[in-house]
């Protein structure tokens, strides 16, 4: 097992990578940029090393200064959090390169699931069912553009190979506008990824967004640990997940499950990773792979058992899974409220200090955040500034205790979106479960439409 | 046990009311103990074996234990009174050296003047050497880290006057 671990990442993720190595017995080294010195996972980090000024260019994304680090201290292997570095196959191969274990899957795999078009082929080779579309990059000429797009129906979505999460995105209703979509979308793909290169695919009106989380070892055993509805979405960016998806039956998530981990043992996939689904009309249509640890990686480890950042190391110190698929068992519900330093509705960001502090407990209430009173809030990253989560036996509960939980909580001196969560747990659409992924936009358009009317 | 640990065990010792205290880490021991009012003396005194492997130098840089105790006691004597001037901060995370190479002389000694552009040290990164230049003239007034030590981003390397 690793004597020393470095924690590329900074926020609450790296205090919950910190928690995971500490409960291990492992020593941590913490890097933090100049607006991190105060942050409460530095100060408790055996080492920390400043490895940069704020802009995350100089440090959170400086793979010198991280590997220098690692050098310095001589940790054994580096974590990469999620966002920033870790879906970076250059900087996986660079670590490695440099004698360091990077706890994550193989650079070779990093690269594949990157490139959306390699990781759709890799999926439908596979047997796992994707989103109709293009089949591949979109061609050259226009006539056979319209071609292809005509076959798969409109309306159409039009996407950079090297993008996700959301970004280098359009969607096209018409063949009249077609032409010009796809010209733009290229011109962002190379200004934005550096590869021009765009697919189609079958737009879905009503989706729900549904992932399954995955967990390989690299003994070749797979298992999938269930999935994750994380329709509450507004500009592609999650803000409420929970687990289990409301209606998705026993045998349907072992069906999807177990294609996920088999397409995980044929490309030799090591670590954690999740299948990320678009779910309409009971059907799932595969979209995007990531290769890393999730924000919302609690509510499966809330209804499985498992830590997944333990299980992250176990898999990189080389060990073997010590369960098996039929171990797994899925009890109760979890939800998990991303906390952010934003306005609620107008969705402004509010960096500054937090005059007061007060976090919520009880049962199946959990708290992941690196804040603490009096902490300044910088305004160089982003605006999530924790995550609770509760859990009960059925969604009813976990819905009730977040309510309680949110309602205890005291965040002073900036603004936060606590008072949207507790609009969307009255909801009564969110209260009946299975929404699309569309939901939030539309409340939030129709608030911010009578806050305009009324004021 | 490495020269970062052991300059903030000396600090914990300085600020605390602690008089004496004893580590041990595996088979290395350290004890820092505060003598009472000052004297001619160093304050301080270490004892550790001569495991020059553990230290986090490179190979051939390596120097013996008292040489850097020597090295050591100088340095925290002088942190009593930082002289004024600029202060030269490290630009990057890794390993600090005063000369070009094992055994050749350092760049630059207390006392040496230089002007903008000359080369104060080296620091290490990913097998990189990197040359620091002076960004001020002047003399120099303080050199603060040792050979070989690690320095991370921001670290006051050097004092121009």
């Amino acid at each position: 097992m690793f004597e020393k671990i470095l924690i590329a990442n900074r926020g609450e993720i790296a205090l919950r990578i910190q928690r995971a190595c500490r409960a291990m017995g492992i020593k941590t080294v913490a890097v933090y940029s100049e607006a991190d010195s105060e942050a409460k996972y530095v100060k408790l980090a055996d080492e920390a090393v400043c490895i940069g000024p704020a802009p995350v260019a100089q440090s959170y994304l400086n793979i010198p200064a991280i590997i220098s680090s690692a050098e310095v201290t001589d940790a054994e292997a580096i974590h990469p959090g999620y966002g920033f570095l870790s879906e970076n196959a250059d900087f996986a191969e660079r670590v490695e390169r440099s004698g360091f274990v990077f706890i994550g899957p193989r650079p070779e795999t990093i690269r594949l699931m990157g490139d959306k078009v390699s990781a759709k082929n890799a999926m439908k080779a596979a047997g796992v069912p994707c989103v109709p579309g293009s089949d591949g990059a979109l061609p050259e000429s226009i006539d056979a553009i319209k071609k292809t797009v005509k076959e798969i129906g409109y309306p159409i979505i039009i996407k950079a190979a090297g993008g996700g999460g959301g970004r280098g995105m359009r969607v096209v209703h018409t063949e009249a506008a077609l032409s010009n979509a796809v010209i733009m979308t290229r011109n962002e793909a190379q200004a934005a990824f550096g590869n021009p290169v765009v697919y189609a695919e079958k737009y879905l009106e009503n989706p729900r967004h549904i992932e399954f989380q995955l967990l390989i070892d690299g003994h070749g055993n797979a298992v999938h640990l269930g999935e994750r509805d994380c329709s509450m979405q507004r500009r592609h960016q999650k803000i409420l997940e929970e687990a289990p998806a409301p209606g998705i039956s026993e045998s349907l998530r072992n069906k999807i499950g177990e294609r996920c981990a088999d397409a995980c043992r044929k490309i030799k996939y090591r670590g954690v990773g999740t299948f990320e689904f678009l779910f309409e009309n009971n059907e799932f249509y595969f979209i995007e792979m990531n290769t890393r640890l999730q924000v919302e990686h609690p509510v499966t480890e809330s209804v499985t058992g498992i830590d997944l950042v333990q299980a992250q190391i176990n898999v990189a110190a080389g060990k073997e899974l010590p369960f098996r698929q039929k171990d797994i068992v899925f009890k109760g519900h979890a939800i998990e409220c991303r906390i952010n330093a934003e306005d609620a509705y107008k969705l402004t960001p509010s960096a500054g200090r937090i005059t007061q502090y007060h976090a919520p407990g009880g049962p199946g209430v959990r708290v992941d955040s690196h804040v603490y009173h009096n902490y300044m809030v910088p305004p160089y990253y982003d605006s999530m500034i924790g995550k609770i989560i509760t859990y009960g036996d059925t969604r009813e509960q976990a819905v009730a205790r977040m309510r309680i939980a949110l309602s205890e909580m005291v965040i002073q001196g900036i603004k936060t979106n606590i008072p949207l969560h507790l609009d969307l747990l009255t909801d009564a659409t969110f209260l009946g479960g299975q929404f699309s992924i569309h939901y939030l936009e539309h409340k939030l358009a129709l608030h911010n439409q009578q806050v305009e009317q009324s004021g | 046990m490495d020269l970062r640990k052991l300059k903030k065990l000396i600090e914990l010792v300085e600020e605390s009311g602690i008089t004496e205290l004893e580590i041990a880490e595996g088979e290395e021991k350290v004890r820092i103990s505060k003598a009472g009012p000052p004297s001619s003396a160093p304050g301080y005194t270490w004892m550790m074996p001569m495991q020059t492997g553990a230290m986090p130098v490179s190979p051939g840089q390596s120097q013996s234990a008292a040489d850097s105790t020597a090295a050591h006691c100088e340095v925290s004597e002088t942190k009593a009174a930082l002289p004024d001037g600029h202060v030269v901060k490290s630009p990057m995370v890794g390993t600090f050296y005063r000369a070009p190479s094992p055994g050749a002389s350092p760049f630059i000694e207390v006392g040496q003047t230089v002007k903008v552009g000359d080369t104060l040290c080296i620091i290490e990164a990913m097998k990189l050497l990197n040359e620091i230049e002076a960004d001020k003239n002047g003399v120099i007034k303080a050199i603060l880290v040792e050979n070989g030590q690690p320095v991370e981003y921001g670290e006051h390397l050097f004092i121009i006057q």
